[in-house]
């Protein structure tokens, strides 16, 4: 959901329409706005799954300090979506998928 | 390797006006912030200000931001961005990272503005999706211009919880509640009243007891504490949101001022770890201060005061002020920061940074 009007702030600014790649599926974003930004508009709310336990991470302090919200960005794992600017024709990927924590479970990975 | 007078950690608040009197002073100043932009958190605060004329009351944070940045460009200082420190060396070198590679910057003084972290609470369901740091929500809907969710619950009605819930009623969300632990409100009275006046309850003696949801948060189970601040049983409450907001305080960013071996004291009126000070904001180690959050967690306007005392004390220990002129101009900040730790709010902040100052004296 984007915040077009805005009784203090008044009409948005935004930079030009680019299109992402998330998962293999087009996201409209705005050129220079953050990845997770352009996500969250998008209705995303899960941007990765824990590598052991499988469970669903999102955005948590859009500071760049906690990296809950951290993606593969066109080939480099572990980027910060909440300070990294959206560029067009990016390839996003989601680490870890929920169809893994099968296996997790029973390879027994699933506790700790 | 490179080379400053001055090297200011974090541009925010206090490291932008400590950079700013320090540049003006005649000082070489550079400011390190990890940022793409400088400016802290200041841009996201929308709201306006406290205080009195002299502290810019009545203007809103981000109109201040912008003034900062024109002032510290108009004094000549230096910025590097996209700069992480990830160290200090005994001889006030600085590491850096930035982007691929590292760098190193050698400084007579550092003078350190690192900010604050938001607390975070844990409880069953707290790393699901959409459960968020309220200043994180802050910077999502007023910087990103992105509604993380639309039905939102607040957990925390101290002055954060209470401005961030205003703010999300503008930028058009819907706030069930803010809940608060203690038996009252701890945030100002006036940004109380105007959520109130939207009709927001603010629930005291309530926690979180849990957040449930599949993949996010759909839901969460509030109840009542008692005075042991354990939940009492049949007060549970369901709440249909979709965002939990956590506003349940800030703790300062202190790593490099521990590696730095800077001495601390232990102070909860000032968000925990507080590196010692003495009246000018410098540490127990010759030439490192200390400014804003990171010095004992207030507010943006006390930062401000104290990061122009933090550059102005460093400028003039560098030899950049005539002793008369320095004199006077600390003792008139001293004065205004005074001004900011008045009245029920400020009185517990202005004792324990008296007990800040003693610290230095102990051996």
């Amino acid at each position: 959901m984007r915040i077009e009007d805005h009784p203090i702030l008044g009409k948005v600014e935004r930079g030009r329409k680019i299109t992402l790649k998330v998962d293999g599926e087009p996201v409209m974003a705005f050129e220079g706005e953050t990845i997770a930004a352009a996500l969250i508009a998008s209705g995303q709310r899960v941007f990765r799954y824990t590598e052991k336990r499988v469970e669903p991470r999102g955005v948590f302090c859009a500071l760049g300090r906690c990296t809950d919200c951290v993606m593969t960005v066109d080939g480099q794992p572990n980027v910060r979506t909440c300070v990294t600017p959206a560029r067009d024709g990016m390839i996003i990927q989601m680490q870890g998928t929920p169809d893994q924590r099968e296996t997790a479970l029973d390879a027994g990975e699933g506790e700790g | 390797m490179g080379k400053t007078e001055i090297a200011v950690v974090g541009g925010g608040a206090a490291g932008m006006t400590a950079a700013i009197e320090s540049a003006r002073a005649g000082a070489q100043v550079t400011i390190i912030d990890e940022n793409e932009q400088p400016g802290g958190q200041l841009f996201k605060q929308i709201h306006k200000f406290f205080g009195s004329g002299v502290h810019r009351a009545g203007t809103r944070g981000v109109q201040i931001g912008r003034d900062l940045l024109r002032e510290a460009e108009e004094a000549g200082v230096q910025t590097r961005l996209n700069t992480v420190v990830y160290g200090i060396f005994p001889d006030k070198r600085l590491g850096l990272i930035c982007g691929d590679h590292t760098e190193e910057l050698a400084s007579e003084i550092i003078i350190l503005a690192t900010g604050a972290n938001e607390n975070a609470l844990s409880f069953p369901g707290w790393t699901l999706p959409g459960v968020m740091g309220a200043g994180a929500t802050q910077t999502l809907i007023n910087i990103n211009r992105v509604l993380p969710g639309r039905r939102i619950l607040m957990v925390g009605a101290g002055n954060v919880g209470l401005i961030v819930s205003y703010q999300l009623l503008q930028a058009g969300a819907d706030v069930i509640a803010v809940i608060e632990g203690l038996s009252y409100i701890g945030g100002y009275g006036v940004h109380a009243s105007k959520i109130r006046r939207a009709g927001v309850p603010i629930l005291t003696g309530f926690t979180v007891l849990r957040a449930e949801g599949k993949e996010s948060v759909e839901r969460a189970v509030i109840a009542q504490v008692d005075e042991k601040w354990q939940p009492i049983s049949g007060s549970e409450e369901v709440l249909e949101v979709e965002t939990i907001c956590l506003a349940v305080g800030l703790s300062p960013l202190s790593e490099l001022a521990w590696m730095a071996g800077c001495r601390f004291s232990f102070l909860p009126a000032l968000g925990g770890w507080v590196p010692a000070h003495d009246e000018n904001m410098q540490c127990n180690l010759p030439g490192i201060y200390v400014a804003g959050d990171l010095a004992g967690i207030e507010e943006a306007s006390t930062a401000m005061e104290e990061g122009r005392l933090a550059g102005l004390a460093a400028a003039e220990s560098l030899g950049y002020l005539p002793p008369e002129e320095g004199r006077k101009r600390k003792e008139e900040l001293r004065n205004r920061l005074a001004a900011l730790r008045i009245g029920s709010f400020g009185e517990g902040r202005a004792t324990a940074k008296k007990k800040l100052m003693r610290a230095m004296c102990e051996k």
